[in-house]
């Protein structure tokens, strides 16, 4: 039987959520948006929460591959899905190529918008590894960068591409293309 | 801000979710991909005390063609799933959908954001309520006393208001026949904003001649509208510039903070004629 009360103020369920290949069991409330679920139960705290209305892009993560806002989705919708945040860019402290081309290109300065480029460029780049500057440039319109005038971003996320394109391009060279394919 | 508290239903099937709606009365919701709705709750201007979740309903994510060469999207289609087409269903024939993606929003919204929850959200700039009434759609919707076909005609009431009851959820949307003339263009201050004034055009082209079309325009009005003058214009076989000339005319669009009434229409005039000479090209 379905419960059609009106729900009382701190009523609680239970949520499994697959965040970076871990499961996560969570009791929350279900307003709980994805973000909030992230940072405030699972410490997951690099993902950044600014505006909470889908503008700023600062709370980007990859959901099933796919970039998503985390402020505009209830952890309750996640449940089943893949959830990648920025966490699972680094090995330790041994920064992924992504985020080292960040570094390379000044993408950053006050670092508060990184997370989510670099999630946003994650899951851009995983679609079209062949994306050209100008498509880049369109989508990192997504996000909000009041620091670097977007310039260094670009260059970064180009750079990125690049570089992992090269590396496919000499691995296939070497016949280790199943790499590649 | 935060959401203020609701219960959250999962449905299992589209009998399920109505069966919800029909017992939860007006305190529930659907969600779908939540972009505008979630947006709205955590400012608060939406408050539901119950929210009955459709995402995992998997026959409303079909996206095929039909017998009569029509198109058939389920309501769960993402944006995403339209702009990369990833079976090639659309082809020539309604690449104008794919190619009007890119206006909605930006990429991590067109992931989640979905064709049908655009449509029941009836903004009055919506890319997808423009392109369902400029391509004349039909909406197929159910609930407890069944499944009906709505017109598009029918559909848009008002701001944000649309024919569904409450305890009716929208199945398909059905493009009836092929548009490859047609083009969709906007104004927005932002790339990804919500668009000024939007307008599509559907053009019935012989021989490279234009013998009639539709036109379509969004944010002049509490909902999207066709403009009969301007396609009075195109089927006495007018120019471009006169049919443009004659939407502008014709509408009225309310001033706000974004632009005067004046600019508004002047928007009209550029964007009509835009969309007539990209779908011409086509």
């Amino acid at each position: 039987m379905t419960d059609t009360t009106a729900p009382a103020q701190r009523e609680v369920q239970l949520i499994t959520l697959d965040v970076n290949g871990e499961q996560h069991e969570v009791i929350t409330e279900p307003r709980r948006t994805l973000v909030d679920v992230l940072r405030h139960e699972l410490r997951l705290t690099g993902t950044h929460v600014g505006c909470e209305h889908g503008i700023c892009g600062a709370c980007t993560v990859l959901v099933d591959d796919r970039p998503v806002r985390a402020c505009l989705m209830f952890a309750a919708q996640a449940e089943g899905a893949r959830i990648r945040t920025v966490e699972s860019l680094s090995e330790g402290d041994q920064l992924g190529d992504l985020q080292q081309a960040f570094s390379t290109h000044h993408g950053l300065q006050c670092g508060f918008c990184t997370p989510g480029f670099l999630m946003l460029a994650e899951g851009f780049l995983a679609e079209r590894p062949e994306a050209t500057k100008e498509e880049i440039r369109e989508v990192v319109a997504a996000n909000l960068c009041r620091c670097t005038g977007y310039q260094t971003i670009v260059e970064a996320i180009d750079g990125c591409a690049q570089a992992r394109r090269r590396a496919c391009a000499s691995r296939c060279d070497s016949k280790e293309s199943d790499v590649c394919s | 801000m935060k959401p203020a508290p609701f219960r959250y239903h999962r449905a299992p099937d589209v009998d399920g979710a109505t069966r919800l709606l029909a017992e939860l009365g007006d305190d529930a919701k659907v969600i779908a991909g939540g972009q505008s709705l979630v947006a709205m709750m955590n400012f608060r201007l939406a408050r539901p005390r119950h929210l009955v979740d459709i995402a995992g309903i998997r026959e409303l994510g079909r996206l095929h063609r039909d017998a009569d060469g029509g198109l058939r999207i389920g309501a769960l289609t993402t944006h995403h799933t339209v702009e990369t087409d990833p079976t090639g269903v659309l082809g020539t024939g309604f690449a104008v959908l794919r190619d009007a993606m890119g206006w909605i929003g930006h990429l991590p919204i067109r992931t989640r954001g979905t064709v049908g929850g655009s449509i029941a959200h009836a903004d009055a700039t919506a890319e997808w309520c423009l392109l369902a009434v400029v391509l004349g759609a039909e909406f197929v919707a159910r609930g407890p006393r069944g499944e009906r076909r709505i017109p598009v005609a029918d559909f848009f009431l008002g701001y944000y208001t649309t024919a569904l009851a409450p305890d009716e959820l929208l199945i398909e949307i059905v493009f009836p026949r092929p548009a490859p003339h047609a083009a969709l263009t906007e104004f927005a201050e932002r790339r990804g904003d919500f668009a000024l004034v939007a307008a599509a055009v559907d053009l019935d082209i012989e021989e490279g001649t234009v013998r009639g079309g539709r036109v379509a325009l969004g944010g002049v009005a509490a909902a999207v509208v066709r403009v009969p003058e301007a396609e009075a214009v195109l089927a006495g076989g007018g120019s471009f510039d006169d049919c443009a000339s004659a939407a502008a005319a014709a509408v009225e669009p309310p001033a706000d903070a974004s632009g005067s009434t004046h600019y508004r229409k002047e928007l009209v005039r550029t964007l009509v004629r835009r969309a007539c000479e990209e779908a011409k090209s086509r």
